[in-house]
């Protein structure tokens, strides 16, 4: 009780200190990139989102931006230079500014940190993720209605439960297409080398598969899909829409800017506290781009698929489902749980390679 | 695993595909150490060119005048390095270094108007019945026109270093720039030409990545290729035939742990991951103990000149 | 006609003078891209040189800072610069410095949650083995196989990049992190972990070892015999021969001596600021070093002028990015600007310019 009370005080306070400033100031948010903005793909999206997020509150806001940030030391310095330059909103958009946003946000509890798909709170450090599976399950069943080879193949950057999730969850509703599908993974163990996504691609595409999934960030797939000819493959992280309607028949985008308006929002009204938020597709964190180029009951199905999810009705992860080696994930009826979901380490059954590690 | 769905024909294309960057690259650095200067900005070259080629082939509709206009923001890069380490006398070593990194920070600030832009494709060339042969047909004559200007390219550098004047001139400014300089051949001029050349097939080396390779822009997307160039210079002893060897090898051993991962192959991903740079050193170890004293670096590479009469 | 005229004597004046008209003309040129991007270039030259050092509200933070930037920097350099002082090219810094950095935290977490004393010492042992180990594999293949030390340093760092990705998503993952890659962050492990010696002054051990670095490079270049070896072997490789240098040996030791101290700097920068192995542990810091070195003059003191402006323009350049809204490849090519004329103008320590007829170049 006591602690609450504590709490409301300091929520009090809060909203006293912030009312005071937005009438002198604006409220300062600033954004610390893992990549430069020019990547276009994860970075992209989230300062396409900071855009947005201007473009909603005018001159009430000003953002400020950091690109390219390393992990580590460096992330925690660019952080607290932030803090120290009157921010009064930090997001730190890459898992592995967890430590450095945890100390930053110790030694700055009027500062308000947000850090994305990281598992560390605080009462000034919320986290926010997106639940990409869900496209991927939309994306998944295309692939396996549209395959003619039965064979799909699928760029992946480094073995970790993100990755691991959008595989898993693509190959479940892949295979309930089509039982007869087959996935080769190929693990880039890179985020960016648009050259060696090419080559990843390309050889994909010669040992006969005709759709291809990524989760890197290049157009490098698209450009060998269409040389190829009869091989079709998803935008990654941006709609990749310069390859509309051939062979990019959809995507899936990253849409940071509800979020991240809703929050600069609540910094506004001195309502902002911590919080775990893990969007999918109904709020619009997950976005499915236009569906081009295939046959339209196709698309249908995939639409009725994705509204499905958005409702609530159905859960990409939702048993009877087994992992690899056999043993009973989930028992029929059964849907994951997030904890689960989050340190995802293993295939589902039916997948033939292993994971590295 | 399945290993019969590996096409050798289809792999070998490839990689003759994935090396044609860095045997540009790595070409006109070998030029540039023959004639003496170690040039470190091949990743700052190939960065400019890939940006300059991308945004003139989008702005003209032509890769053709993407590629020339790639050759010249390489040189033009180049003789920044060129001017400084020649007149200027600068460390070569730290000059190539932050070459590197001026490339890169301009190559994005031209970029930010091309991302997310698909450029016009270069056409393959038409070899008409050549390119439907059984297996050669594939391999040798079904590539876009660049694949064969790298070739016709480590042809000509070859022929001009081992039969010509001007490669005679070149190498012996490289191995002594004094004596060179004591029979009145302009060491400064002879070395920036060679530093201008190297730009340029290091920034073709870089449009050929944004153009046909990816094709895309995006912020620092050689990824690495120039240092790969540099190795395989060093990797060739200074000599084009085995520019075209390193090369192969390690564009062919990418290509390859990546078929072998599609194939589902059980050997673990890291191992693959770092074979083709291992392979490439074990090759080199076994070539230079095999050959021992045989093919060094040129002698005066990376010293500075300055004619003191 | 102009020409250079080599001076007899490195001019004193000119020493002092070169890098302080290089970071003139830096800012005349770099104020003109700020200008060309629109952006006010006195306040962007001010925020990167001035700000980081005497700005009241970034000051007390960011000074110390520079020494955490150029701690790792100037140890990496020190000991490339014996190195290419005798003519030996390790250009894998990078590669020893993960590796260091890697063999350093296995200690840690081997001995994890143990509380000894000895396990600092230990991984600092350790990550320095490890760099010399990594640096001993071009060294042998070079004095056994003749093989070009350039190309296997180089190719090595990619080899270390693989190994490192593997540790932090297997080997030394941290079991309490939900299957995230990543090792225990070693800041939170008291007995592994290498603090702030003094509050709000950025020193670490790693800084402590970067000044020690410095001063034991200048008493072995000027004061003992194989400095003088190193000197000699760079400057006439036979006239060493003659005076009885073991090239071979020579090789190992300026290979090994830089590999070691690379793999010290990632140990001190794994078990304090980093805190822990990640997919992207290392950030270049190792390919810097080169420039660090060479922008020193090879000098054991320039080397450490040399690191903190770097680790100025990095924090400054931070600092432009936010404040200013400059993009980060703006600061980039400002930084390759500033490199360029310190390149350029050092020609006036070692060169008279005259002005009249005398031999072409």
């Amino acid at each position: 009780m006591k602690r609450r009370t504590l709490l409301g005080a300091t929520a009090a306070l809060a909203v006293l200190a912030t009312g005071a400033f937005a009438q002198t100031d604006k409220v300062k948010v600033g954004f610390v990139y893992v990549g430069p903005i020019g990547d276009g793909g994860y970075t992209y999206e989230h300062d396409q989102a900071r855009l947005k997020v201007i473009e909603h509150f005018g001159d009430k806001v000003e953002t400020v931006y950091q690109e390219s940030v390393p992990e580590g030391a460096d992330a925690e310095r660019v952080m607290t230079q932030m803090a120290l330059s009157g921010t009064d909103l930090i997001f730190a958009t890459s898992f592995g500014f967890m430590d450095p946003a945890a100390n930053v946000a110790a030694k700055f509890p009027n500062v308000k940190f947000e850090h994305a798909t990281g598992y560390k709170t605080a009462p000034n450090l919320a986290i926010y993720n997106a639940r990409f599976y869900e496209g991927r399950a939309v994306l998944g069943h295309i692939a396996g209605k549209m395959t003619k080879t039965n064979k799909i193949g699928y760029i992946a950057s480094f073995p970790i439960p993100e990755v691991l999730r959008g595989i898993n969850s693509a190959y479940i509703h892949a295979k309930k297409a089509n039982p007869d599908v087959e996935f080769n993974i190929i693990w880039a163990y890179t985020w960016f080398d648009p050259a060696k996504e090419a080559d990843a691609a390309k050889a994909l595409i010669e040992q006969g598969n005709d759709v291809l999934l990524q989760h890197t960030d290049s157009t490098a797939p698209h450009a060998a899909a269409q040389e190829a000819g009869n091989v079709i493959a998803f935008g990654q992280a941006s709609d990749m829409a310069e390859y509309k309607p051939m062979p990019r028949v959809s995507s899936i985008i990253d849409n940071w800017a509800p979020y991240y308006i809703d929050r600069v929002q609540a910094v506004m009204d001195g309502t902002w506290e911590t919080s775990d938020t893990w969007d999918g597709i109904a709020p619009g964190m997950v976005e499915i781009g236009e569906i081009t180029g295939i046959p339209e009951d196709v698309k249908e199905e995939a639409l009725a698929l994705k509204d499905k999810i958005a409702a609530g009705e159905y859960h990409p992860f939702t048993g009877p489902l087994n992992k690899q080696d056999g043993s009973v994930w989930l028992a029929e009826g059964e849907t994951a749980e997030d904890g689960a979901l989050l340190s995802m380490d293993f295939y589902v059954e039916g997948m033939k390679s292993e994971i590295p590690n | 695993m399945n290993l019969g769905a590996i096409d050798p024909v289809l792999l070998i294309a490839s990689l003759m595909v994935a090396s044609t960057p860095i045997i540009l690259a790595a070409l006109g650095e070998l030029v540039v150490e023959k004639s003496g200067v170690l040039n470190l900005g091949v990743e700052g070259m190939m960065i400019t060119g890939a940006i300059c080629g991308f945004a003139v082939a989008v702005e003209t509709g032509s890769p053709v005048l993407g590629f020339v206009l790639a050759a010249v923001g390489g040189a033009v890069m180049a003789l920044i390095f060129g001017i400084l380490t020649q007149y200027l006398l600068s460390n070569q070593v730290a000059t190539g270094l932050a070459l590197t990194l001026f490339g890169l920070g301009i190559s994005a600030m031209i970029g930010q108007g091309y991302r997310g832009i698909k450029p016009p494709a270069t056409p393959k060339l038409d070899m008409g019945p050549l390119s439907d042969l059984p297996v050669v047909g594939r391999i040798l004559f079904s590539h876009d026109w660049m694949v064969y200007f790298a070739l016709a390219l480590v042809a000509a550098v070859w022929a001009f270093l081992k039969f010509t004047r001007g490669g005679l001139i070149l190498r012996a400014v490289g191995e002594s720039h004094d004596a060179a300089h004591a029979l009145g051949y302009k060491v400064v001029r002879i070395r920036l030409a060679a530093i201008a050349f190297g730009g340029a097939c290091a920034g073709m080396g870089g449009a050929y990545i944004s153009l046909v390779r990816v094709p895309q822009w995006t912020d620092g997307m050689t990824a690495g290729a120039g240092w790969i160039a540099l190795a395989i210079v060093v990797f060739s002893s200074w000599r084009a035939g085995r520019v075209l060897l390193g090369a192969y090898l390690f564009g062919g051993i990418t290509v390859l742990q990546l078929n072998l991962q599609a194939a589902g192959v059980p050997v673990p991903v890291e191992i693959l991951s770092m074979s083709p740079f291992v392979i490439t050193i074990i090759v080199l170890v076994i070539m230079s103990a095999t050959q021992r004293g045989a093919a060094v670096a040129p002698a005066m590479l990376g010293r500075i000149f300055h004619a003191s009469s | 006609m102009i020409r250079l005229e080599k001076r007899p004597e490195p001019s004193k004046v000119w020493t002092v003078a070169t890098p302080l008209v290089a970071v003139l003309l830096t800012m005349v040129a770099g104020g003109i891209m700020f200008a060309l991007l629109g952006k006010d270039p006195v306040a962007a030259i001010r925020t990167i040189f001035w700000d980081p050092l005497f700005d009241p509200q970034f000051a007390g933070y960011s000074r110390p800072q520079l020494l955490v930037k150029a701690g790792p920097l100037i140890l990496i350099a020190i000991g490339l610069s014996l190195g290419f002082r005798a003519g030996v090219w390790n250009i894998g810094a990078e590669g020893q410095y993960i590796i260091g950095a890697i063999c350093g935290a296995s200690v840690a977490l081997a001995f994890y949650p143990a509380d000894l004393w000895i396990i600092f010492p230990l991984m600092v042992a350790a990550g320095a083995l490890g760099g010399f180990a990594w640096a001993m594999i071009p060294g042998i293949l070079r004095t056994r196989f003749n093989t070009n030390e350039i190309l296997v340093s180089l190719l090595l760092v990619y080899v270390a990049e693989q190994i490192l990705a593997s540790m932090a998503l297997g080997l030394l993952r941290n079991p309490e992190g939900g299957g995230f890659p990543g090792s225990r962050n070693l800041q939170q492990y008291g007995a592994a972990s290498n603090p702030e010696l003094i509050a709000g002054t950025g020193m670490h051990w790693g800084v402590v070892a970067a000044f020690i670095a410095v001063i034991f490079a200048y008493i072995l270049l000027n004061r003992h015999m194989t400095g003088f070896h190193i000197r000699l072997a760079g400057q006439s490789p036979r006239a060493a021969r003659f005076a009885g240098v073991n090239p071979a040996r020579l090789v190992l030791l300026c290979l090994g001596l830089s590999g070691g101290l690379a793999g010290l700097a990632g140990v001190f920068e794994v078990a304090g600021p980093a805190g822990q192995i990640s997919i992207d542990f290392n950030i270049g810091y190792g390919f810097t070093a080169i420039i660090v070195a060479f922008l020193g003059r090879l000098h054991p003191v320039g080397i450490l002028l040399a690191g903190l402006l770097m680790a100025l323009t990095y924090i400054g350049g931070e600092l432009a990015q936010f404040m200013l809204g400059l993009p980060a490849a703006a600061i980039q090519a400002f930084q390759g600007m500033l490199l360029f004329f310190l390149l350029a103008v050092d020609v006036l320590t070692n060169y008279r310019v005259r002005i009249g007829k005398g031999a072409t170049v």
